[in-house]
């Protein structure tokens, strides 16, 4: 699949967020606590993210009408329960998340055009948007995050993660 | 113009990727902070360790770029020695320059590392060229931040007086620029800039969506309130909007950033040396964005001075990046003084 090198400016149609929001909310945040518990002490180091322990984080999609409620702990990311207000949500877009996850967009500028919101702890989003930032990742590409790439660069991480016995 | 030594851009970064960001677009150098209150960029998650500063150096230095390294706030009787600690670190790692802005610490830099190149921060607040040469006598300052207070008249007198360097603020976001001694966010939040490192520190700050619009609280002062259509800024207290006389509206001053992109022909005409882009604690991708275009923008009036104008596509590309509504050219040109 041959992605544009820019991310167009769109917003998913209404009926994804109208139905978005009556689907299962579990199934997502799986995949995405899959990627993030993968990362985990490779990509992504443990020892920044301490302030987040025992904190609930939930990252909202609001084209897409879902709502992500995971956890962090010492065993890694996990949904996360129940009617407790998150400790910290972030709001945006498809486009403007996938965006800032290939480093397209900066998320002060996101935020000063109001299409990036963060509620609840200030200072645990600026810890994780700064540990973001700093980690050096080969360059990301939007062509690089089709699945088939994404897959077969996860399997490249994951067979150096192997043989280094990690 | 060739006759004339070459203007040095000078580009902020909060994190390794940002640096490598940097150089790649252009920078001619780069500044960057230890991971503490030694720099007025403090922080979770941002700025440098040992590691990423060896790493760092060794990008720029590969690519015969400079690192300067901000240890910009001011030391108090009980913490001296973390600051006089961080000269040490900073020289030994090798960095081009410290930017400094306290005496004591001045003095200390000047006496334990001679051969350490000094730059006096904006955050010394040095406006006169009696006071920045008395900083060249004492402690052989070699280059000068000015704060961004002077009209562009006032900085060429500046230049006109001194052997010291002159570099000014370029781009980037604007504050009422009581620079090394505002004490907004120290009356609110019990941290200040110059002693902490953090003006309006995120564990003080709040974002609300009510429905009146999208609130800012600075520990518990509601600052600001934004309808859904304004463009938002960075959640301090110089730049909240407060009630006055029944009028509510930005008292102190409006979110604005600075664009002198314009004024770059006599910039260099008045023979500053360097300019400054803030923003160490943005992303990567605003280091690359910004440098890109003042990188061509260097170039392009290096080349031919007479007919340099901004391309509408490089004010673009920054207005998108910028914090508030517009931006301004601030003091560097107005008819007063």
């Amino acid at each position: 699949m041959k992605l544009p090198t820019q991310l167009p400016n769109f917003t998913l149609p209404e009926f994804f967020a109208r139905f978005g929001q009556r689907l299962p909310q579990l199934p997502p945040t799986l995949a995405l606590i899959t990627a993030l518990n993968l990362a985990l002490g490779r990509l992504l180091p443990r020892e920044p993210l301490e302030p987040l322990l025992g904190k609930r984080l939930a990252i909202r999609v609001s084209d897409a009408g879902l709502t992500l409620r995971f956890a962090y702990g010492e065993r890694g990311f996990r949904p996360s329960f129940g009617s407790v207000a998150a400790d910290l949500t972030i709001t945006a877009r498809t486009r403007d998340f996938l965006a800032l996850l290939a480093r397209e967009e900066d998320a002060d500028t996101l935020f000063f055009n109001r299409r990036l919101q963060m509620q609840g702890e200030t200072e645990l989003g600026l810890l994780v948007k700064n540990t973001l930032d700093a980690i050096e990742l080969p360059h990301v590409t939007l062509n690089s995050l089709a699945p088939a790439q994404a897959l077969q660069h996860l399997r490249r991480i994951l067979s150096g993660a192997r043989n280094s016995g990690a | 113009m060739s006759s004339l030594a070459p203007l040095e851009l000078v580009c902020p970064a909060g994190t390794l990727p940002a640096l490598k960001a940097a150089v790649d677009h252009g920078a001619d150098c780069v500044y960057l902070g230890f991971r503490d209150e030694t720099n007025a960029r403090n922080f979770n998650g941002l700025n440098f360790d040992d590691a990423a500063l060896a790493e760092g150096l060794r990008y720029a230095h590969a690519r015969g770029r400079k690192v300067f390294l901000a240890l910009n706030t001011f030391p108090q009787a009980d913490n001296w020695q973390r600051w006089t600690g961080a000269v040490d670190r900073a020289a030994k790692a090798g960095v081009d320059a410290l930017i400094l802005a306290d005496l004591g610490l001045l003095d200390y830099a000047r006496r334990n590392h001679p051969r350490l190149r000094l730059h006096l921060s904006v955050q010394g607040s040095a406006t006169s060229y009696e006071a920045i040469n008395f900083y060249r006598e004492r402690f052989a300052i070699q280059r000068a931040v000015l704060p961004r207070v002077l009209s562009l008249a006032q900085v060429a007198e500046v230049i006109a007086h001194t052997d010291v360097e002159i570099e000014v603020f370029g781009f980037g976001g604007l504050c009422v620029m009581v620079e090394g001694r505002c004490s907004l966010s120290a009356f609110t939040t019990g941290t200040s800039p110059n002693c902490n490192g953090a003006c309006s520190p995120a564990k003080s700050v709040r974002w609300e969506q009510t429905a009146q619009g999208m609130e800012t609280r600075l520990n518990g002062v509601l600052i600001d309130r934004y309808a859904d259509s304004e463009r938002a800024g960075y959640p301090t207290l110089c730049k909240g909007r407060f009630t006055v006389d029944e009028a509510t509206y930005y008292a102190i001053e409006e979110p604005t950033s600075l664009n002198t992109l314009e004024l770059l022909p006599q910039m260099v005409e008045i023979g500053i040396r360097a300019i400054k882009i803030e923003g160490r604690q943005r992303s990567p991708i605003y280091v690359a964005q910004v440098t890109k275009v003042w990188r061509a923008a260097i170039d392009a009036c290096r080349r031919d001075p007479a007919h340099f104008s901004p391309q509408p596509n490089w004010m673009a590309e920054l207005n998108k990046v910028s914090e508030g509504q517009s931006h301004t050219l601030g003091a560097y040109y107005r008819p007063w003084k």
